[in-house]
C-alpha cells in the first residue's frame, strides 16, 4: 500500500522539519535572553529572588544525594581496590569520580529535575494565565524581566550545588572508607590531593557545571516560555524540561570529557 | 528595597558554594601545593620516551619541581622533543642531566633532574643536553638475552 | 464632554491563516466613553484588542490611536505608547509571584524613578478606589475571582492611562462582583477622564455601563449604536444575541451535510 507508506514517509520528514524549525526557534530566543540580560545585571534584586528558588530551594536534595553517592563510592571502592592492596587509593578514586563526572553529572541532572521542571511550570503558567501577555501590555519585556533572571540564576547556582556536592561526597567517601572500615587518615587525603589537579580535574569539571547549568536553565526557560498554555501543555512541556536535560546533560559531558581529557591517561 | 530573609538564604547559599569550590581547590585538589604560575620553560631530546605522558610530573631527589607540558616528534631527528615548565624557585646548572624515571616497578613515569656543577645555569627556553632514554622492559630482556647468547657464543669459540 | 476621537480604526481586516477572523472593520470611539464590543465566542473580539495593543498586525486597514498607526510604530514608540494604554486579561492575569501591593506597584516600579513612599501613597489611593486597601499585603492566590479582577482594575490604573481595554471582564463572576465591577469601570471612566473599551457577551450588564455598543459578528460589524438604540434594533442578530435565543442568523447547528444522509437512511437499509 504505498500511500500508506507515503504518508509515512511524509510523517517523518514533517516531524524532522518541525523540530529543525523549533531549535531555530529554541535558538534564536536564546539570543534574545542573552541580549536582554543587562536588566539582571542592573537590578540584582531579580537574579537573588531566583537564586533563592533555583539554589537554595535544591540545596536538601543536592547534599542528600551528594553524600550517599559519596557513601556507596567508598564502599564500592574499597571493595574493588583492596582486591589488588591499593585500599588507600580509595580517597583518590572517590574524588577523581566525583570531581570530573558524578558531581557535574549527577548535580545537573538532580537540578534539571528540581530546579529546570520548577522554572519551566512557572513560568508555563504564567503564561497560560496571561501573566506574560499581561507584562507584555505593560510595557514590560517578559524576556528582560522574568526569563533572563531565572537563565542567570541557573547559570549562577549550579556550579555551586555541584561544589557542594562534590565536597559532601568526599566526606561520605571519607565516613565509609576511613571512619567505618579504617583505611589510613592521611593517605586517604594524601594521595587523594596528590592525584587530583587542580587545572585539569577541578577546573575542568567546574567548566563542565557552568556548561551544564546554561543548558538545563537555557532548556527549562525555552519549554516554558514555549508551553502551548492548557494545563496538558504546562505539563507537558514540564516534563520535556527533565527529559530533554538528561539526554543534553549526559551527550555535552560526551562531548567536554572527550575534548578535555583526550589524552591525559 | 529592604533586606529579606529571602536575602539571608541565599547569602547563606552562596557563601557555602564559594566554600565548597575552596574545598575542592584546596582540601581536595592540590591548588596548594602549585606554584603560583611563576615558571619558566626547558626542553630535552630524548631519545625514546617509553610511556612518558604530557602532565607527568618533573623532578629531582624526589621533589616535584614541574611539569611535562608538551611532547612531540622532532622529525629531522626523530627524537622526541619533550618541554617541560619548571618552578621559578628553582635553578639548574647547564650540565644537569634529565632522565626518563619510572616510580616503582610499573608505576608512572616522570622526567629526573640531576644537577651538574657548571657555573651558568639553564635561562627560560634553553635545551638540556645530557638526556637518558626511558628504559623499556622489551629492549632491556632483548638486549640481555643477546648478551647472553654472544656469552655463549665466544665461550664455544 | 467633547467627542475628541482617541481611536479610529478604518477598514481593518484580519486573518489567522486561510480563516479571515476580521473583514473590513470601521469604527470610531471617542475620549471619556465606555464602548462594550460585543458578539458571540471566536468572533474576533479579543482579536481587535490585540490589533489595537498592537500585540499583532492587521492584514490591511489600520488602527489609529492617539493619531498615530499602530502597526507602524518601532517596538520602542510601541512600548513608549503602551504605558498609555492597559489591558484588563479575562481573570486579572495578577502576578502570582507579587504581592497585591507589589501587583498595583509594578509599573510604577518599573517605568518611574518615584520614591518608594511616593509608590506606597500612590498603590493605596489606586486601592482605595477599587474598594480593597485593607487587601494590600494578600497574596493574588488569597483572593475572589471579584477581588482578583479589582486588584488588575488598580493595577491598570497605576499610571493614569488614557485607554483600558478588559477583555471579558465579567466572566466568572457572582451577580454581586459583577454589578461592583460593572460599576467600578463606568466611574473610573468618568473620573480618570479616560477610554473604556469592554469586549464582553455579558449584555444585560453592559447596556447598563456603556455609552455605545458595537456587536461583530462574522468578523464584520452587524450593528452598532448607543443602548437605547440597541434595545429598539429590529436587527434579528441583535434580537437573538438580547435574548439569548437558541437559533436565528447564528444557527444551533454546525455546517453539516443532511442528518438522513450521516445515518444512512436514505440507503433503504429497511
Amino acid at each position: 500500500m504505498p500511500s500508506r507508506l507515503v504518508a509515512g514517509v511524509r510523517g517523518v520528514g514533517h516531524r524532522v522539519i518541525d523540530s529543525i524549525w523549533r531549535l531555530g526557534y529554541a535558538s534564536r530566543f536564546f539570543a534574545l535572553i542573552l541580549l536582554k540580560s543587562g536588566t539582571s545585571f542592573r537590578r540584582i534584586g531579580l537574579v537573588v529572588r531566583e537564586l533563592y528558588f533555583t539554589g537554595v530551594l535544591s540545596l536538601i536534595i543536592i547534599i542528600v544525594s551528594g553524600l550517599f553517592v559519596g557513601m556507596v563510592l567508598g564502599l564500592q571502592g574499597y571493595e574493588t581496590l583492596q582486591r589488588f592492596g591499593a585500599e588507600s587509593a580509595v580517597g583518590t578514586m572517590v574524588a577523581l569520580s566525583l570531581v570530573r563526572e558524578l558531581g557535574p553529572v549527577v548535580a545537573a541532572l538532580l537540578f534539571a529535575s528540581r530546579a529546570g521542571s520548577a522554572i519551566t511550570a512557572e513560568i508555563g503558567l504564567m503564561k497560560a494565565t496571561d501573566q506574560l501577555a499581561a507584562m507584555e501590555m505593560m510595557a514590560v519585556d517578559p524576556i528582560a524581566r522574568v526569563v533572563a533572571p531565572r537563565f542567570w540564576a541557573g547559570v549562577i547556582s549550579m556550579p555551586l550545588l555541584a561544589a557542594l556536592f562534590s565536597v559532601v561526597g568526599v566526606f561520605g567517601g571519607y565516613l565509609v572508607a576511613v571512619v567505618l572500615i579504617g583505611v589510613d587518615d592521611g593517605s586517604f587525603w594524601s594521595q587523594m590531593q596528590s592525584a587530583v589537579d587542580y587545572r585539569y580535574d577541578i577546573v575542568n569539571g567546574v567548566i563542565k557545571t557552568c556548561v551544564f547549568g546554561g543548558a538545563v536553565t537555557a532548556i527549562a526557560v525555552f519549554e516554558g516560555y514555549d508551553a502551548s498554555p492548557t494545563a496538558e501543555g504546562v505539563s507537558g512541556a514540564t516534563t520535556r524540561t527533565v527529559v530533554t536535560s538528561a539526554l543534553v546533560i549526559l551527550g555535552l559531558d560526551f562531548v567536554l570529557t572527550s575534548v578535555m581529557f583526550r589524552g591525559m591517561g | 528595597m529592604q533586606r529579606t530573609t529571602m536575602d539571608l538564604w541565599v547569602g547563606v547559599f552562596v557563601m557555602a558554594g564559594i566554600g565548597a569550590l575552596l574545598v575542592l581547590a584546596f582540601k581536595i585538589g592540590n591548588l596548594g601545593t602549585y606554584s603560583t604560575g611563576e615558571s619558566y620553560v626547558l626542553t630535552g631530546s630524548f631519545e625514546n620516551i617509553g610511556g612518558l605522558k604530557v602532565r607527568a610530573p618533573v623532578k629531582s631527589a624526589g621533589v616535584v619541581v614541574g611539569r611535562i607540558t608538551d611532547i612531540q616528534l622532532d622529525t629531522g631527528t626523530y627524537d622526541a622533543t619533550v618541554t617541560m615548565s619548571i618552578d621559578q624557585r628553582y635553578r639548574f646548572p647547564k650540565d644537569t642531566f634529565a632522565s626518563i624515571l619510572t616510580s616503582g616497578l610499573l608505576g608512572e613515569q616522570y622526567v629526573g633532574l640531576a644537577a651538574g656543577g657548571d657555573d651558568t645555569i639553564l635561562e627560560d627556553g634553553d635545551r638540556i643536553m645530557k638526556t637518558n632514554s626511558a628504559m623499556v622492559l622489551e629492549e632491556m630482556i632483548g638486549r640481555f638475552l643477546f648478551d647472553k647468547a654472544s656469552e655463549n657464543k665466544t665461550s664455544d669459540e | 464632554m467633547p467627542s475628541e476621537t482617541l481611536i479610529e480604526i478604518k477598514n481593518l481586516n484580519f486573518s489567522y491563516g486561510e480563516r479571515a477572523l476580521l473583514k473590513g472593520i470601521d469604527m470610531t470611539m471617542a475620549r471619556g466613553q465606555v464602548i462594550a464590543i460585543m458578539g458571540g465566542s471566536g468572533s474576533g473580539k479579543t482579536t481587535l484588542l490585540r490589533l489595537i495593543g498592537g500585540a499583532v498586525r492587521p492584514a490591511s486597514g489600520y488602527v489609529k490611536v492617539a493619531g498615530r498607526i499602530v502597526h507602524e510604530l518601532g517596538r520602542e514608540e510601541l512600548f513608549r505608547m503602551r504605558r498609555r494604554m492597559s489591558m484588563l486579561f479575562q481573570f486579572g492575569a495578577l502576578f502570582t509571584d507579587l504581592s497585591v501591593f507589589d501587583n498595583v506597584a509594578f509599573q510604577m516600579r518599573e517605568h518611574t524613578d518615584l520614591p518608594e513612599a511616593m509608590i506606597r501613597d500612590l498603590v493605596l489611593m489606586k486601592l482605595q478606589a477599587v474598594g480593597l486597601r485593607g487587601a494590600h499585603e494578600l497574596m493574588p492566590a488569597q483572593l475572589s475571582g471579584g477581588m482578583a479582577r479589582r486588584v488588575a482594575l488598580a493595577r491598570s490604573i497605576a499610571l493614569d492611562p488614557l485607554l483600558i481595554m478588559y477583555d471579558e471582564p465579567f466572566t466568572g463572576l457572582d451577580p454581586i462582583s459583577l454589578a461592583v465591577i460593572g460599576n467600578l469601570i463606568r466611574r473610573l471612566t468618568d473620573a480618570l477622564g479616560m477610554t473604556s473599551i469592554v469586549v464582553t457577551h455579558d449584555v444585560q450588564e453592559s447596556l447598563k455601563i456603556v455609552d455605545y455598543v458595537y456587536f461583530i459578528s462574522d468578523g464584520v460589524i452587524a450593528a452598532h449604536g448607543t443602548p437605547a438604540e440597541i434595545h429598539e434594533s429590529a436587527t434579528p442578530f441583535v434580537h437573538q444575541f438580547l435574548h439569548g435565543e437558541e437559533d436565528g442568523p447564528v444557527s444551533f447547528h454546525y455546517p453539516s451535510g443532511a442528518y438522513e444522509n450521516d445515518l444512512g437512511l436514505e440507503s433503504g437499509l429497511a
